[in-house]
């Protein structure tokens, strides 16, 4: 088992690596490099400059270049913020937890809700609630996520208000209203719209195909036999045969998460949630290539680390499997 | 001979057979039709009598009326019309990029399920690749990246996105393609063809690929609904067609912009994307059960 993660991980590398070859020589081959804007600046003279493109190491071949960038990233050293002048491994762990939290959050509605839905639908195919289950699901899954955004701040913050104190119903901005970060409750008001925003498409996405996962298990013999020796209706859907059905989702979630990923940017850049994807989107608005490169090989990271916990996870759960 | 058998059914071809099954699922038949009026209106907007980018400040934010149908925008231009002119962009870059990703699925799938060995775990490999990259910031990074590029074809934000949104999301038709090729392969029929001297390509041309239509045109779809939120996303953001040509996202994105003077303004760009991505979702379905042996429609 070990050795077969080390195998995936391993085999990551050069993933990793292929896109930060790709990556990197992309951002070098624009014209001006990094010094453009110094370029402009009239206070700045061409000694200057190319005192600061040697210091930089700006004239060095463009493969020596790329070594010496790939080893400060792997020594966590992403360079600075050509905006903020941060360090953006720092800008980055700032954003990260906010981020989790907001994915964590919607992730957790989506199953308390898509697996009910999939069960209860699967229970009796064909019938009223599997036809409203699978309009509503389709419809979920067609609405962009940034109209659903907008559409909830239009509804709870511009038209709706408190009909007693006439203040806005939900808030649209931020993590925390002024004067209140770390209380609990004003932070769960607050993540009442994002949450919903990203969760809709995902449950109408993952209780489709728990439904069709459902109805794949329940012609197998063990449904039979647990039927057949007398075990009630809840126990045989919830326990022989959830069980089954959900090992599938198990890898379309791993197969998933860069579009979960970016379902989170489109909703943190919508509610200015103070995370990854809103970091990102500002970046590249300023045209911040250092925050850029960096969050996209941190993301790249993330989601290569959660498809090998997924593999892990399937053995887990599915004893069938076996790794070489 | 068949006709002169009693109980023969009329020899149906396989078109008309496919056609047939797919109006059979209601839905599909009216996803189509939407669709067909989306695209129509669409190539008839010049008959709209106004212009998408005219400005006319002294017109601006008003709402849906008899004369602007659905309103106008911040500089008073007529949402109608910029929808309509909005629909071809965005329609016409969900086609081609779709086109441009189901082609490189099908030479990648292709080429890997026939051959397998080396070639399958090389290419498997570079598709794992792109499907653990993190999409949207490529797509996001690359968007800005390019524009900034000399050449002067990258000025060209619509044919950018089209590009970019094709080399991002050929990975999931390669990887059906290359199941179907495998178990088609060993197929009683291309050993025969084999036998009969075929070459491979043309095993791989006339004789798999036309078995494996049915799956790559559902998965087309799929891939059309995905290219059209991605680009109206894209554009929504800043970093996919620029203005001055519109988009479903770009309107959208002006809306957001305005969302507390003119709330109505971002509602009919979102319900056109809503509206198309269903339409296609609909036609995918129908195509699935159309090509789909074992689905038994019941008789209503």
């Amino acid at each position: 088992m070990r050795t077969y993660a080390l195998r995936r991980v391993l085999q990551s590398v050069p993933i990793l690596l292929i896109i930060s070859v790709l990556l990197f020589f992309m951002v070098r081959a624009k014209p001006g490099g990094p010094l453009t804007a110094a370029r402009r600046n009239p206070n700045i003279s061409l000694e200057q400059i190319e005192a600061l493109e040697e210091k930089l190491g700006l004239n060095d071949p463009l493969p020596v270049q790329y070594g010496r960038w790939l080893g400060n990233m792997l020594s966590g050293n992403m360079g600075n913020s050509i905006k903020f002048h941060r360090p953006v491994a720092e800008m980055i762990r700032e954003r990260i937890p906010n981020t989790l939290l907001l994915v964590g959050a919607a992730f957790l509605i989506t199953l308390l809700i898509a697996i009910p839905i999939g069960v209860w639908s699967a229970r009796k195919p064909y019938s009223v609630f599997d036809y409203l289950m699978t309009t509503i699901t389709f419809i979920g899954q067609s609405i962009p996520v940034y109209w659903l955004g907008l559409g909830l701040i239009v509804i709870f913050y511009v038209l709706l208000k408190n009909p007693f104190t006439g203040s806005h119903l939900f808030p649209v901005g931020g993590m925390n209203s002024q004067g209140k970060s770390g209380d609990i409750l004003d932070f769960l008001w607050h993540l009442v719209l994002p949450v919903s925003a990203l969760s809709l498409g995902w449950i109408a996405w993952y209780s489709r195909f728990l439904r069709s996962s459902m109805l794949d298990v329940l012609h197998e013999d063990y449904v039979r036999t647990a039927r057949a020796k007398g075990v009630m209706d809840r126990r045989v859907y919830y326990k022989h045969a959830l069980r089954n059905a959900i090992l599938p989702l198990v890898t379309l979630i791993a197969l998933d998460l860069p579009s979960l990923f970016a379902g989170a940017l489109f909703v943190e850049s919508i509610f200015s949630w103070p995370g990854m994807g809103r970091l990102f989107w500002d970046a590249a608005k300023g045209r911040d290539y250092p925050v850029l490169l960096g969050v996209v090989m941190i993301t790249a990271t993330l989601i290569i680390l959660c498809n090998i916990l997924a593999d892990l996870a399937y053995g887990w759960l599915d004893p069938k499997v076996k790794y070489e | 001979m068949s006709s002169s058998l009693p109980n023969a059914r009329r020899v149906e071809g396989m078109g008309r057979l496919i056609a047939r099954r797919f109006f059979k699922h209601r839905l599909a038949g009216i996803a189509i039709s939407v669709l067909a009026i989306l695209v129509l209106a669409s190539i008839l907007a010049p008959l709209n009598p106004y212009s998408p980018t005219d400005q006319e400040p002294v017109n601006s934010f008003q709402k849906p009326n008899v004369a602007h149908f659905f309103g106008t925008d911040e500089l008073g231009r007529d949402v109608f019309s910029r929808i309509l002119y909005g629909g071809r962009v965005s329609l016409s870059v969900g086609l081609l990029s779709t086109v441009l990703s189901i082609s490189v699925g099908i030479l990648v799938g292709a080429l890997a399920g026939y051959f397998g060995g080396w070639t399958d775990s090389v290419l498997m490999r570079i598709t794992d690749a792109f499907l653990t990259f993190p999409t949207i910031f490529v797509l996001i990074l690359l968007g800005a990246l390019l524009r900034e590029q000399p050449l002067p074809w990258m000025k060209n934000s619509v044919l950018i996105v089209i590009l970019i949104i094709g080399a991002l999301s050929w990975m999931w038709p390669a990887r059906l393609v290359r199941s179907l090729f495998l178990v088609l392969r060993e197929k009683e029929f291309v050993a025969a063809t084999r036998a009969l001297g075929g070459s491979d390509s043309r095993i791989i041309t006339r004789h798999i690929l036309p078995n494996c239509i049915g799956p790559i045109l559902v998965s087309g779809t799929l891939q059309m609904a995905y290219a059209i939120i991605t680009e109206s996303g894209l554009s929504y953001l800043g970093f996919g067609v620029q203005p001055p040509t519109p988009t479903w996202g770009s309107i959208l994105s002006t809306a957001q912009n305005q969302v507390f003077r003119a709330p109505w303004l971002g509602f009919f760009p979102g319900l056109m994307i809503f509206i198309t991505v269903m339409a296609i979702n609909y036609i995918g379905d129908g195509l699935r059960d159309a090509f789909d042996p074992y689905v038994i429609h019941s008789e209503k």
